[in-house]
């Protein structure tokens, strides 16, 4: 399904800034699979995931998404296979516009965009009938402005829009991380949900561990720029918080970020 | 205002309410500061005088529409290939442009076309003092509807949601660049053809006819936005691409009805002091949009202002308490 061969990415090569962000990263992923990702900050959690959608090129190695090589595919053709959602909750909708037209260019993804009307009484419906499976009160608010909604809102949305069409592959950066508590669990539930109705290939970033393993098929973690470990099947289903902190300071050598990590 | 000078601003405001239109696509869709203005509408004006000297006026407004997009295309090449700012981008094809439009009237800093047949004779002949009144408000129309239209469209959605979030365009595969080209072609074909039909309502074109075209435009546009966008508000409940459109013309016409009284009342004893004269107009324009852009910073200013002294009272009463 997604076939990363020998990934690298350096930013600032060759100044006193120099950093390996990405360092010969090789992961397979089969289709399906739903796969957490933890690790400190700057581990290069983020940067894995922007050569995956497009959002930056690599340096050298190969990234492959159902048997197509799409290394240098520009983002936005990547995009018909790949749905991204980002810690901010501004990112993935457009403001100024309502509801339902932010729904329809999503709806409209991989297609080619027409000179047919924008929005539509059936389209309209389904919206509405996916909206009230959110289950946050927005299927009677089709006509509501998208930046008078909260960040929750905005972030279930975003949800919304990058799974509408089916997409192969679901990339997740914390996206639940600037939501309050409650809404964050809401919106992790409603992304379980998706994933597991849809059976999307997915790929997501969290800084709670618990959740890591709670959420998904397998965990991987990163350490600068390399995945020091990757947990699946029997070994991911003993794993407890307090082993995997320990397990991180072994491989690395390091005392991980845990303060943040436990309590986020 | 006697009803023919009155008449006569709003067939102007109507003309340079292809401006407006084309800034609101530009500048409010696209959220781009879009220089080419200047330029675009000479080259329009330019394209349309000369084909109207060699007698074919529509070809001429037919070349000022596609001269326009053509230039439209070069600032987004400009801004989308050689990422170069959206400003810069501008101001090198108007500066380029005033070289063009020059070679195209001839090496001639103004052409005439004077007692020749332009899109207008018909009309004029036709149906009257009313005649010219007519055909633009036709012209203005048909485009006006066609870009209500396009904008809700699939394509005109896309459009609309570059200027908003580009980030979210690129995840909903669009190619944002395409967008934006897209845009700024339209909305500088909207402004050749404001230029070229211009050119004919006045049978003339010169070179210095752009400047600061741009800034009108913004004026017309925002006094719009302010007067007409909100009572259209009031009235019908929501803001569409339509009521914005609408506002825009509306504010254009206003625009030109403001400049035909002060120059009517530049006589009277409160204004003859200033002596104000037509070329005033650029900088009451430029005025217009400094205050209209930074009342929103000065109101929070002042209500900032407001809030800490009347902390700074109830502090002091505890103090001295």
């Amino acid at each position: 399904m997604l076939e990363l061969r020998e990934l690298c990415k350096t930013f600032y090569a060759g100044t006193v800034n120099e950093r390996k962000a990405i360092d010969h990263v090789n992961l397979t992923v089969p289709e399906g699979e739903f796969i957490t990702l933890i690790g400190g900050n700057g581990a290069g959690k983020s940067t894995l995931l922007k050569l995956i959608s497009g959002s930056y090129l690599p340096d050298s190695g190969s990234v492959t998404l159902s048997g197509k090589d799409v290394t240098y595919l520009p983002e936005h053709k990547r995009a018909r296979n790949i749905g991204h959602l980002f810690q901010d909750p501004l990112m993935g909708t457009a403001p100024s516009m309502t509801i339902e037209e932010n729904l329809s260019l999503a709806y409209l993804r991989g297609t080619h965009r027409s000179l047919a009307p924008a929005t539509s009484r059936k389209n309209a419906a389904f919206f509405r009938e996916k909206l009230r499976e959110l289950d946050l009160g927005l299927e009677d608010r089709l006509k509501t402005r998208v930046g008078l909604l909260s960040g929750g809102q905005r972030q279930a949305i975003t949800l919304l829009m990058a799974t509408i069409s089916t997409p192969k592959l679901l990339l997740l950066d914390e996206h639940t991380a600037a939501l309050d508590p409650a809404t964050a669990d809401k919106v992790l539930a409603l992304t379980r949900k998706i994933v597991r109705e849809n059976t999307i290939t997915t790929l997501m970033i969290t800084h709670n561990i618990q959740s890591a393993l709670d959420c998904g098929d397998r965990t991987l973690m990163m350490q600068q720029g390399k995945i020091i470990l990757d947990l699946s099947g029997k070994e991911r289903e003993r794993m407890t918080v307090e082993k995997l902190l320990e397990l991180f300071r072994q491989k690395s050598g390091e005392q991980l970020d845990n303060d943040r990590m436990l309590l986020s | 205002m006697s009803d023919v000078a009155l008449r006569g601003a709003v067939e102007l405001g109507l003309v340079y309410g292809l401006v407006a239109v084309g800034l609101f696509l530009s500048y409010r869709i696209l959220n781009l500061a879009d220089l080419t203005v200047d330029g675009s509408f000479t080259l329009g004006a330019a394209s349309s005088i000369m084909l109207t000297a060699a007698g074919m006026p529509w070809l001429g407004i037919l070349a000022a529409v596609l001269t326009g997009a053509a230039a439209g295309f070069v600032t987004a090449f400009l801004q989308t290939k050689l990422k170069i700012q959206s400003i810069l981008a501008g101001i090198l094809t108007m500066t380029a442009l005033y070289s063009i439009n020059l070679r195209v009237m001839g090496g001639k800093a103004s052409v005439n076309a004077i007692n020749l047949t332009t899109v207008f004779s018909f009309f004029k002949d036709t149906f009257g003092d009313f005649g010219k009144l007519l055909l633009i408000g036709i012209f203005l129309a048909v485009v006006l509807a066609a870009l209500v239209l396009f904008l809700n469209t699939q394509l005109g959605l896309s459009v609309r949601a570059t200027g908003d979030n580009e980030n979210m365009v690129r995840s909903s595969s669009i190619n944002g660049n395409f967008t934006k080209t897209l845009g700024l072609v339209v909305a500088n074909a909207m402004v050749g053809l404001s230029g070229g039909v211009l050119a004919q309502y006045q049978q003339s074109a010169d070179a210095g006819m752009g400047i600061g075209v741009v800034v009108i435009g913004l004026a017309s546009l925002i006094i719009g936005e302010v007067i007409f966008g909100n009572l259209l508000y009031f009235l019908c409940k929501r803001r569409t691409m339509l009521t914005g459109v609408i506002s825009a013309v509306c504010g254009s016409i206003l625009y030109r009805i403001i400049i035909g009284l002060v120059l009517q009342y530049n006589t009277l004893p409160a204004l003859k002091f200033l002596n104000i004269t037509t070329s005033d107009m650029k900088l009451l324009s430029s005025v217009i949009v400094v205050i209209a852009i930074s009342y929103p910073v000065a109101r929070d200013a002042v209500k900032l202002r407001g809030q800490k002294r009347k902390l700074k009272q109830t502090d002091g009463g505890k103090e001295n308490g």
